[in-house]
Formats: structure tokens, sequence, C-alpha cells
């Protein structure tokens, strides 16, 4: 807590309440995981909570999907790591985090003083590592596993897994196998028919689904002819992501019967309620938290006045609705 | 909500070679969250770009009506284009004070080693260091010189470098910077800021004369808090740091500067 106070301390700094959706009901489940509102915070934007928690309550959220984690410590991409797009973000930040029995020892107590669901995000080399890490983190308590199979910025594993349907199984499977929580599996847009690998995942068991992670993409300095990334390529987010998102999440629900957290260029509640109606059950809000720190409190409300206004009583009651021509 | 500072500018001029000068009314920022001299802010610029622009602070003081603080700013693409063309009375979307500054001890005497664009964070030191503070500061040309003046009245001397020899010594600011701890290697330490190729040469002259020496650090850079994790620096023990989050100043030994 002295760390999170120390550092630039808006302590009284607190993103306004902008209710008026109190009759909304804004609970949601996801895979028998209830959540008080649709609204997590997406994996790799948003740490393990600190730096946004010095702006507001963390327990406003309804969930946070921690950063990537990996078996031992990782340093990541170098850098530069990021570039600007129209209405987007490339990043190659390379999974740089504690590793995973750091985060259990240090991390995990912070978030358990507040009131959200935790859901570990978790990246292997090899399925085992998977597999280890899924046993580990539930035997600490997280809430839920994240399997990411569809890190656009690591060599080995990653991406791998995430577009050959049956090596994707065969990950959920070992997750599913040594996880006491509901595993939700993480699919790429990098590929030529998400429902493919969604359906693979489902049936090996998988309770959820979170889509989309980044599209890949580059960028050129045009003055040095040199990629603007040190790795060259990364993985595009933000607005100009959400069509994309918005049509993945809806094919997708049309394939599977396990739940779907939909994200992908989420900055107001309008972008959130699009993903709900498409079949997502809840909601992660990643890159619009570098513009505006209370972009996931703004896109809760946002979406609650939202239902609010089309006279639903549950927020809940918006997934799935779209109605195709 | 003051996470999002709405700042108004209160002054604006622009200076030798296009550097613009803005003074904004920040709130209780400065009372809030300065740590030190080199801190920054994060402001957004526009509507149609995406990610904040961190700019250094040049000084800023507790003050009322509202707090105010300083900052000067090249135009080096978009972002820093539209906010170059703000005016007096106009407000700004900023999150602030963020990172952590230089560490100067009040009574101390430093050597202030800057370079172009990141000659104005090095102000703050010199005010801290209440007229005690040597600058060393290096610009492409003369008609690139900013801050002289303030400098002068702020440090116990200033001596000038210019990579065309228009202005002061022709060359590169690690030759005064040598020059001058040969004179008088008691100086409590060297602060620098600027290009990277002149932060590794001012580390190198410091740590040949063993005096400790604190650089600030530059990168492409997401959130701004430590969030995001992209804007990393390269560590001589072979971890990342964040330059938001655990710099943008870091002592000069702890980088690795072969990279």
């Amino acid at each position: 807590m002295s760390e999170r106070k120390a550092f630039f301390l808006p302590v009284e700094r607190e993103c306004p309440d902008l209710h008026g959706s109190e009759q909304v009901d804004q609970r949601v489940s996801l895979a028998g995981m209830t959540m008080k509102n649709p609204i997590v915070a997406a994996s790799g934007t948003f740490g393990f909570g600190h730096e946004y928690g010095a702006f507001y309550d963390l327990s406003q959220l309804g969930g946070i999907c921690v950063k990537g984690l990996t078996a031992c410590r990782r340093e990541g991409n170098p850098a530069p790591r990021i570039a600007e797009t129209p209405m987007g973000i490339l990043n190659s930040v390379g999974l740089q985090n504690p590793g995973v029995d750091e985060f259990i020892a240090a991390e995990l107590p912070f978030l358990r003083q507040f009131d959200l669901r935790i859901i570990a995000n978790i990246s292997g080399n090899t399925p085992e590592e998977y597999g280890e890490m899924c046993e580990k983190l539930s035997d600490a308590g997280v809430d839920m596993i994240e399997v990411n199979i569809s890190c656009p910025n690591v060599k080995a594993g990653g991406l791998a897994y995430g577009t050959r349907p049956e090596m994707a199984a065969e990950v959920t499977a070992i997750a599913k196998a040594h996880s006491t929580v509901p595993v939700m599996v993480k699919l790429s847009p990098n590929v030529t028919d998400v429902t493919e690998i969604a359906q693979a995942v489902e049936g090996a068991g998988a309770d959820a689904l979170s889509l989309i992670n980044t599209l890949r993409g580059m960028r050129i300095d045009v003055r040095t002819g040199r990629p603007i990334l040190k790795m060259n390529t990364g993985g595009l987010s933000g607005p100009a992501v959400l069509p994309v998102a918005i049509r993945m999440v809806w094919e997708t629900a049309q394939k599977v019967k396990i739940p779907i957290l939909g994200m992908g260029g989420v900055s107001k509640g309008s972008d959130a309620a699009e993903l709900m109606l498409a079949g997502a059950s809840a909601v992660a809000v990643g890159t619009a938290c570098f513009a505006d720190p209370c972009a996931p409190l703004k896109v809760r409300d946002e979406l609650a006045a939202l239902a609010g206004r089309r006279g639903l009583r549950r927020v809940a009651d918006l997934t799935g609705q779209v109605q195709p021509w | 909500m003051k996470v999002e500072e709405k700042c108004k500018i209160i002054e604006k001029s622009v200076m030798g070679g296009g550097a613009v000068y803005l003074v904004l009314e920040v709130g209780d920022m400065v009372r809030t969250s300065y740590k030190g001299p080199g801190q920054f802010v994060h402001i957004k610029c526009g509507d149609g770009l995406l990610l904040r622009r961190p700019i250094s602070v040049c000084s800023c003081m507790e003050d009322e009506p509202e707090d105010t603080l300083a900052i000067v700013f090249e135009v080096r693409g978009e972002g820093t284009d539209w906010l170059a063309r703000r005016e007096v009375g106009e407000e700004l979307n900023v999150l602030g004070l963020l990172g952590n500054g230089f560490q100067v001890s009040p009574e101390g005497r430093y050597l202030l080693v800057g370079g172009g664009i990141g000659v104005p964070p090095l102000r703050g030191c010199a005010q801290a260091t209440q007229g005690r503070s040597t600058a060393i500061l290096g610009f492409r040309s003369a008609d690139k010189v900013i801050l002289h003046s303030l400098f002068q009245e702020e440090c116990e001397k200033v001596l000038l470098a210019t990579d065309d020899g228009s202005l002061g010594h022709h060359g590169y600011v690690d030759f005064l910077l040598r020059k001058e701890l040969e004179r008088d290697p008691n100086y409590t330490g060297v602060l620098a800021c600027g290009p990277k190729p002149m932060l590794k040469q001012a580390a190198r002259v410091a740590a040949e004369f063993r005096v400790p020496c604190q650089v600030s650090m530059e990168e492409r850079m997401g959130c701004g808090v430590g969030a995001c994790l992209v804007c990393a620096c390269d560590m001589k023990d072979g971890s990342r740091k964040h330059i938001c989050k655990n710099g943008p100043v870091f002592p000069a030994e702890e980088v690795d500067w072969d990279v």
C-alpha cells in the first residue's frame, strides 16, 4: 500500500461515479464466476493493478486480467516497444513479467485487498509449462486462469498454439487437467477462421473464451527506413481493432456454447455494448487506459446507462441480442 | 475528476530554434506529486491521437490560486505540432507529475550537463541548488540556444558548446565536462539530460573522475505510469526497467550503455 501511495498519489483524486444507472443490475457471470459488473482490465495494459490503483479503488472493477505470466521471469523485448497508429497502437513488450512464483508471492496479496475477480493470464513455452502454472495459480487461489495462446510478440509457444486447432486443444486440455478454477482461453485474431480454434478449444474443455488478442502489424520510420519497433512487428490494439473484435465475437458466439470475454478497442460504453450484443458476457478494457486511466469506470457507467435507456433491468440482457440482417 | 487535470495555459512564447515555452496552471499537482526536478507530465494532444505525449517539466512551483509549471518542447511530430498551436487561455488535459526526478541535495554543487531539448529539465536542478551549480549546455548551433540567461541567473557559471562552433566551445559538452572536472573534481555530482550518446559520454567522464552521475533517459512511452511496460530501459544487471515509473532519471552506473 505504501508504494501505491508514494506514487504520484492522487489519493483524493477519484474518478467520478457517473451513477444514475442504479436501477440496472450490472452483475454478470462468466463460466460460473460472478462479477459485480462486466468490466475487466485487459491483460498487459494494467500491470498488476498498482498503477491505476493509485487513481481509483480497484474494487470498482468487475475483474482484472493480470499482466501475462510465464514460468520464469522475463525481461521482454528491447525498446522501442510501442508505435502509434491511426486510432491504435502497436506494441512488442514480449511478456515482461516477474514469473508466476513472484506473482503469487508479491503481487497476489496486493490484489487480494480489493473486491474484484483476479484472472491470471499465462503463457508457456511448452504444454507442460501451462500445466505447471495452472497448478500453482489454482493452489494460490486466483479466480480464473486465462490461457494465452495468442501472444504475437514471443518466439516460442504463444501464437503458434493459437493458430493451430489441434495444438490449441492440447494446451487447453492440459490447462484444464491441472486447474481447479475455470479456464478461459485467449484467442488470436491472426487466423483465417477464429471459430475453428474456438470450437477446438471448447471441445478440449475450456470454460470460457476471451477475444481478441492483438492483430500483427508494422510501422516504418520513413526518414530512416527502420521499423519503429525494435522487433520490427508488433500487436495492434486500440479503437482501430474494435470492428474486428465485434465480428470475431459474433462469429464465435454462434459456434460455441461457452461464454466469451470480449475485448479489442473498447473505449466507451457503446463499444462494450456492441461486443455484448455480438455475444460477449463481459468486456475487457485495455489500451483506452493509456489515454484515460479512468476509462474502465467510464465504460462501466456508460454501459449501465445505455442498458437502462434500452429499458433493460440487467446489463447481462445485452449479451447475444444483436439482430442480424 | 482530478486525474485528468484540466490545465490552463497562462503564458506562451516561442524560443530560439522554435522551441515552445508554456506555463500551465496545474491545480494542486505540484503540492501533491512533486518529487524533484526532472519529472514529466503526460499531455493529451488532440482527439485523433491515442497516446499522450510525455514532456519534461522545466520548472514548477506551489502557487496561488493554483500551482504552476513550465514546459519546453520542440515540434517532433503530430502531437507536439498540435501542442505548439495551443494559445494562452486554452486548456490541456494533463497527467502529472510523473516519474522520479533527479535526487538533488540542496547544499550540493552539481555539474548540470544538457544537450538541446534536454536542457530545460535541468533548470529545476539549478533552482534547487540556489546558484551553486555549474551548467554545461550544448546545442546544434547558436540560433538553437535556449534558456541561456535563466541558467546564467541561477548558476554559478554557464559553459556553452555548439556542434558547429557558432557559439562557445566548438564540439560536444563532454569535452567541457572533462575540463571542468580537471579544474575542480569536487562537485557533488553530474546531472545530465540530452541525447543518449551525450549521456553515455557524460557518464563515462563522470565515472573517470569518480563523481556520481544521474542521467535522464528517454524512450517511446505508452501509459506514462508503469502499467503498459513499453518504455523499457536496459540496465547493466540485465534487467529492463521502465522510464516512466522507475525513471526517467537513473544512476548512470546502473544503465547498460552498450546496447
